[in-house]
């Protein structure tokens, strides 16, 4: 996890680094002064040599520090923190919405394999998987806002103004989801198992979920992790069509004005939201495989083992 | 010989117990159908062994999963027959009422044992999961019953709560056994419970198997390729080719006066152990194309006694000596020279 941290940010930092234009003439406007600019370069130690900027940077991400913002002279820490609810609020709602959708139609289309259902849900997914989400979004407003009139645009006032938002950004999860979920049922549907469970008189339902599911739900809790370790990166389009004040938003503000400590520290939480989020899965594989649960326990008792192998010596 | 034939009961003194009459198996493969079993007529005796012998892709396993009315389904149908069972035709009953005879009354062994658990449930629970299935008992004292048929079958009752993973192939075929016998079923379809297994375990878990279908004095339909198995554990065998029976009898009707071509070429292709060496005589020609409905008998194109008549038609199932069913026009009778 650390070395995934400190090339996220070796990445960033030389992006931001070597992309064209001049921090200071975003903030300060056309009209600043000279001496104002190379005052403000200095005062954020951008006259220093590319490296010693970064271990700078690095060493103060590690104490906690990550710099403050250009633009609001806030720590970017708390800027994150500010924005962050929001993010994880329509995250979760998207990512709800998407499990309940994905995985109803997956194992739907996985029973009813080649039926209308399977083939309107193959059709839709591919389509949802392939739209770009802003549009969609647009097209939502277009709908819901602007012909109808039934729920608002932007905004996150009122809980009908997160309806839009959570539909737009949980389209492609959940349609991943369901094309995720139909096949590794198929495939759990088709083990010998299934066969021994229906032979004990097992309803076919229950077969289903409680032999089928557990097997074949890896795969569909990884992909769930994924796309909402994605989203808590901020959804940068879906925040921006809808104006909502998200983590996304404040990253694509920040890029506007080459904000390079408000980026820095965007990415790089996000970037640790994902590797918390993909921790949480692989402790999650534990529980629901207990074949990786016995290959775990079985190299821990190796280390166990190993060291007192190695105290007794 | 097995422990049941000393009663000096003949096989067909039993009570018929399951019942199948003229069934039809059909499998669609890419618009072409493949015809698994065609018109087969079986009878189950009341703690009686049967054999069901063949070679593989002769409708054994396929016969066994349309008495459970488990036929892999789209695929898979029943075209045509009936199944006894006390009267009621199990092809004709509910979706519920089958549930209810499956795992209890009519229940099974399954081939390979690596596969048939499911790999993510204790061995405990999917033991359990039979008994909560048919019988009114709360999931802890199923679970601990799990753990006392566990023992029967000869594994520790205290390792309920491990996966399968964590056991044997042959200690996994002993759970599958639990599963089956688990509710004292009256009926154990065996589907080559031994095929998968270590030869040195091969005969401990069909010891486990008769002793257990002895201690609740069950029927089994034994499927096999193996004609030691049946020798050692049937009362009366049938044998399968290309989805007909072409010769069924009791025990010594098979092993002593076997009359069918097919039958005879089967014993010729097996080595003896008397010490003679000689060559082994497979039977020539492959296995019917089950795609292909033979107009004729279905084993003419290996037969080396089969005329124009049996390419034809259809032989007739004769009865050459009371319970002794052969289909061929031509079968080998006593006196005939069998063994060259």
């Amino acid at each position: 996890m650390i070395p995934v941290m400190l090339g996220v940010v070796l990445l960033v930092f030389s992006m931001l680094y070597f992309s064209p234009g001049d921090p200071a003439v975003y903030i300060l406007g056309d009209m600043a002064t000279e001496e104002d600019k190379a005052l403000f370069r200095e005062e954020n130690g951008l006259n220093e040599p590319f490296f010693v900027q970064y271990m700078l940077y690095v060493k103060n991400a590690v104490s906690g520090d990550f710099g403050t913002s250009y633009s609001t002279k806030q720590p970017v820490f708390s800027e994150i923190m500010s924005r962050f609810p929001t993010t994880l609020k329509l995250a979760s709602l998207s990512t709800l919405l998407a499990v309940i959708f994905g995985v109803g139609l997956g194992v739907l289309s996985a029973v009813k394999q080649y039926s209308w259902l399977d083939n309107v849900t193959r059709i839709l997914s591919m389509l949802a998987v392939s739209m770009p989400n802003f549009w969609l979004g647009l097209l939502l407003i277009l709908l819901f806002s602007v012909q109808l009139g039934w729920l608002p645009s932007s905004g996150i006032n009122s809980w009908q103004h997160w309806i839009l938002p959570a539909i737009t950004l949980s389209t492609g999860p959940a349609a991943a989801i369901s094309r995720m979920t139909r096949s590794s049922m198929l495939e759990a549907i088709r083990q010998d198992y299934v066969r021994t469970a229906r032979a004990k008189g097992q309803k076919k339902r229950k077969v289903i979920w409680k032999h089928c599911f557990r097997n074949a739900a890896i795969p569909i809790v990884t992909t769930v992790g994924v796309n909402f370790g994605k989203m808590l990166g901020g959804s940068a389009l879906t925040e921006t069509v809808f104006a909502i004040p998200g983590l996304g938003n404040l990253i694509i503000d920040g890029i506007k004005v080459k904000n390079a400590p408000l980026v820095q520290g965007g990415i790089l939480f996000t970037a640790l939201a994902m590797a918390i989020i993909n921790l949480i899965v692989d402790v999650l594989y534990t529980y629901i495989d207990p074949r990786i649960r016995t290959q775990f326990s079985a190299q821990s008792a190796k280390k166990q083992s190993l060291k007192k192998v190695s105290s007794n010596a | 010989m097995s422990n049941n034939t000393q009663t000096n009961k003949s096989w067909a003194e039993h009570e018929t117990i399951l019942e199948i009459k003229n069934l039809h198996v059909e499998y669609s493969s890419d618009d072409k159908p493949v015809y698994a079993v065609n018109g087969i007529d079986l009878e189950i005796k009341e703690g009686q062994t049967l054999a069901l012998v063949g070679e593989t892709g002769a409708g054994k396993t396929s016969t066994a999963l349309a008495i459970l009315g488990l036929i892999q389904q789209p695929q898979g149908k029943i075209t045509q027959g009936e199944i006894f069972y006390e009267g009621d035709d199990l092809l004709k009953l509910k979706d519920s009422e089958m549930e209810s005879i499956r795992g209890s009354v009519i229940s099974m062994i399954f081939q390979d044992p690596m596969t048939a658990l499911n790999p993510v449930l204790s061995v405990g629970d999917q033991i359990a999961e039979v008994i909560t299935l048919h019988e009114d008992i709360d999931k802890e004292s199923a679970f601990k019953k799990a753990g006392q048929i566990m023992e029967q079958v000869g594994v520790p009752g205290e390792r309920a709560a491990e996966y399968p993973h964590q056991f044997s192939g042959g200690m996994r075929q002993r759970i599958v056994i639990a599963i089956a016998i688990a509710c004292e079923p009256r009926i154990l379809l065996a589907d080559e419970p031994t095929t998968a297994l270590d030869v040195t375990i091969q005969a401990q878990v069909l010891d486990l198997i008769r002793d257990q279908i002895a201690r609740l004095n069950s029927s089994m339909l034994l499927i096999t390729h193996d004609l030691g198995v049946v020798a050692e554990n049937a009362n009366e065998v049938a044998i399968m080719y290309g989805g007909e029976i072409l010769e069924k009898g009791s025990l010594a009707d098979i092993f002593h006066d076997r009359a069918h071509p097919y039958t005879i070429g089967l014993f010729n292709s097996l080595p003896s152990f008397t010490g003679e060496k000689e060559r082994l005589s497979p039977i020539p020609g492959h296995v019917p194309d089950p795609t292909q409905l033979a107009s004729g008998c279905i084993f003419a194109d290996r037969c080396a006694r089969a005329t124009e008549q049996c390419h034809r038609s259809k032989p007739e199932v004769k009865e050459i000596s009371p319970g002794h069913l052969v289909k061929c026009f031509f079968p080998e009778l006593k006196g005939d020279a069998k063994h060259e």
